[in-house]
């Protein structure tokens, strides 16, 4: 336990020497580098899990303060690091699949420029990440959270030259800004009133201090959950994901699947306690979540970029685990979380295979047929797609989601609106994610493969497909692990509704988003066009397509009216105040300037005329 | 005689005319020591002459260096030709 900066510190470093010296080393020592660290503090995760469970700490908690960071009064956050079932089960995903996800990338970028700015930062993610997970206290967090916003930035824009991806990679900075703020100012409301910044001290304080309900916490959880939305791309947010899929393929498997993304989710869950405070902010969480998966599921649907229809699934299993969050079944959504980061890293893995193997085709309109060419992608994305969509009994996904299903009626702030929710999120999931396989892996051939992955892209595909299959069998001890951290999800005599009755009801939408997939994307592929000529059906799609019109209304709301006065007052008003001083000044030089004639009888001039003042005011006063 | 000193200060193109206007002042102030002191039947005017008669001295042969170089400069004595500080 010692050793556990060293799962920070490994990244770091290596992201350091990566940023200094990478240009100097060739591509095999840059791989070796970028990738070996993560691997190291991969293994130094999994010694510390062992020894975690074999001999858990008193208080089931470990603290590791290394110095104090800013000393202020009362103010005094220490650079500490804090290990308990929670963030352990989260730093374990984090460097397992941020490792096979680098060692994919070490053949994926190969032929790529920038080969070490991008393992540099990469490495820097997966620190930035960790440091989020594992601090103590929420300055220590938030540093760790505006890292991972940097490093997507950075990432997203990975291939600057083109001007496109450098606008999606500040759209995704603003964006989630936007959430920042309102977390930033929710730190300050909870140091303000509690007067801590340590998690533990805080959650007890708050317990001790405010009442259920009271209008402080109800505001404090808010704003985190605004920092949440905003990170985690949650409605009304959600804008900036499906345009950070401009980045490299791996970055959006690592950032914009597996983990920064969740780290709202991760938020949520640290300071459940507040949001138990704040009933009316849980109930936001979870119609949030609710909303969303809906919403991004329509809208995954419509995609033609293969990428994009992944990440808008992103967006959807994200909403479960907020759905899950909200209803109070805290380990339920940390359980999807750890199924969701195997089977969605895997779906963009295999994504980047398909999309390298057709010369850079993104959209599944043009794929086809691909099952016999790229057997170790299609069996991969196949297994991956089935955890995703819920194949009952043998998949990971299906576990977790059909418990966060079952907890949206059962638990105690649960509703069978949630429920109902849930169940529409699992047919359009089911449906889109069997349209992706459909268009890609069968039917006629429409693009020819070019280039076949190597081993050092495959083995991180099977290794991962392994855990998208068995990782549901974790369910039951990753529940009683996070016990001591998380509360147990309280369970209500659900009218009407029984566990295995809610199981048959997810598994009957599987099948029947199967069916429609195959009806319409392989079986009789006129009817998905016959459907389109339809102009109602086609106004649905389009503005299903669109994100539901949110970037538009953005655009108008916000883009156009700022861009407008920015055009408008583009002379800064408030600086006329200060060029007017500086055009006084110019004017006054300008006329001193005149007496300077350089004649030195008109000087004398006037020294002896000043005299001659000076004498008068002294002799006639 | 100080009056006439300026007027010839001011009105004179010529540097050396310049500089003896500007003798021509030193003296009227000396002048006016010596007559103070002799009025008020005091020694201190007739030291003050004998310093403003040191610097005069002084001042005249920097001030000759100074036209020397000048001349060889601008290949001329008039004040108003060396206006290159004109602002």
């Amino acid at each position: 336990m010692a050793w556990l900066w060293l799962i920070v510190m490994l990244p770091l470093m290596s992201a350091l020497v990566l940023a200094v010296l990478g240009t100097h080393f060739s591509r095999r020592v840059v791989a070796a580098v970028g990738v070996g660290s993560i691997g190291l503090s991969s293994v130094i995760t999994m010694l510390a899990a062992i020894e975690f469970v074999s001999a858990p700490p008193v208080g089931r908690a470990y603290t590791q303060v290394l110095w104090t960071w800013i000393n202020v009064g009362s103010f005094q956050p220490h650079i500490g690091f804090y290990l308990d079932p929670l963030s352990l089960v989260m730093i374990l995903v984090v460097t397992f699949v941020g490792f096979w996800i680098h060692l994919y990338s070490a053949e994926f970028m190969m032929h790529d420029e920038g080969y070490s700015r991008f393992f540099a930062y990469m490495n820097l993610f997966v620190a930035s990440m960790l440091t989020l997970l594992l601090a103590d206290n929420l300055v220590v967090l938030y540093l760790g959270w505006e890292g991972v916003g940097l490093c997507s930035y950075l990432l997203i824009g990975f291939w600057y030259r083109d001007p496109m991806n450098g606008l999606a990679a500040r759209k995704a900075f603003i964006v989630t800004r936007v959430g920042d703020t309102a977390m930033l100012l929710g730190l300050f409301l909870l140091f303000t009133s509690l007067g801590t910044m340590q998690i533990q001290d805080l959650m007890r304080r708050a317990t001790e201090d405010w009442t259920v309900g009271s209008t402080l916490a109800v505001t404090a959880a808010l704003l985190l959950l605004g920092g949440a939305v905003g990170k985690s791309a949650q409605l009304p947010l959600q804008v900036w994901l499906p345009d950070a899929m401009a980045g490299p393929t791996p970055t959006s498997a690592l950032i914009h699947a597996a983990t920064m993304v969740t780290a709202g989710v991760y938020l949520v869950a640290r300071t459940h306690a507040l949001f138990e405070l704040a009933p009316a902010a849980q109930f936001v969480v979870a119609v949030t979540g609710a909303a969303t998966l809906i919403l991004a599921g329509c809208s995954a649907l419509t995609q033609h970029d293969i990428k994009r229809a992944l990440a808008y699934s992103t967006v959807s299993q994200i909403g479960y685990m907020f759905l899950a969050l909200g209803v109070g079944a805290w380990s339920a959504a940390i359980f999807h979380f750890v199924t969701h980061a195997f089977f969605k890293a895997l779906l963009f893995l295999g994504a980047g295979v398909i999309i390298e193997a057709l010369r850079d085709e993104h959209n599944i309109f043009r794929m086809g047929g691909l099952s016999k060419q790229l057997p170790v992608a299609f069996w991969t994305f196949l297994i991956a797609g089935c955890s995703l969509a819920g194949l009952p009994f043998l998949t990971a996904g299906v576990y977790s989601k059909d418990l966060i299903i079952w907890s949206a009626w059962a638990a105690a702030q649960g509703h069978p609106a949630f429920w109902i929710a849930g169940v529409i999120g699992a047919l359009l999931t089911s449906l889109y994610t069997f349209r992706l396989i459909f268009r890609v892996f069968f039917g006629p051939i429409q693009t020819p493969v070019t280039k076949r992955p190597g081993y050092v892209m495959t083995v991180p595909l099977v290794i991962l497909a392994f855990f998208a299959t068995i990782g549901g069998w974790v369910k039951e001890p990753l529940i009683l692990l996070l016990q001591s951290t998380l509360p147990m999800t309280i369970e209500t005599e659900a009218a009407g509704m029984t566990e295995t009755f809610s199981e048959v009801v997810v598994a009957l939408v599987f099948l029947s988003g199967l069916y429609l997939a195959y009806l319409f994307h392989l079986e009789k592929r006129e009817l998905a066009e016959g459907a389109l000529r339809n102009p109602v059906a086609r106004m649905i799609h389009a503005w299903w397509f669109a994100d539901w019109g949110f970037d538009w209304l953005y655009d108008r709301v916000l883009v156009q009216p700022i861009l407008w006065v920015a055009q408008v007052n583009k002379n800064d008003f408030i600086d006329a105040v200060y060029t007017g001083i500086a055009r006084l000044t110019e004017a006054m030089y300008r006329s001193l300037r005149l007496t300077q004639t350089g004649l030195v009888r008109w000087y004398a001039a006037g020294i002896a005329a000043g005299s001659v003042v000076f004498l008068a005011m002294v002799v006639f006063p | 005689m100080f009056s006439l000193g300026l007027t010839g200060l001011l009105v004179r193109r010529d540097l050396i005319f310049v500089l003896m206007s500007l003798e021509v002042m030193l003296n009227a102030a000396g002048l006016a020591f010596v007559v103070a002191g002799s009025r008020w039947q005091q020694a201190d005017g007739q030291i003050v002459f004998l310093f403003i008669l040191a610097m005069a001295a002084a001042e005249v042969s920097v001030g000759l260096a100074l036209v020397l170089q000048l001349y060889h400069q601008f290949k001329s004595l008039d004040v108003d030709a060396m206006s290159e500080m004109r602002g």
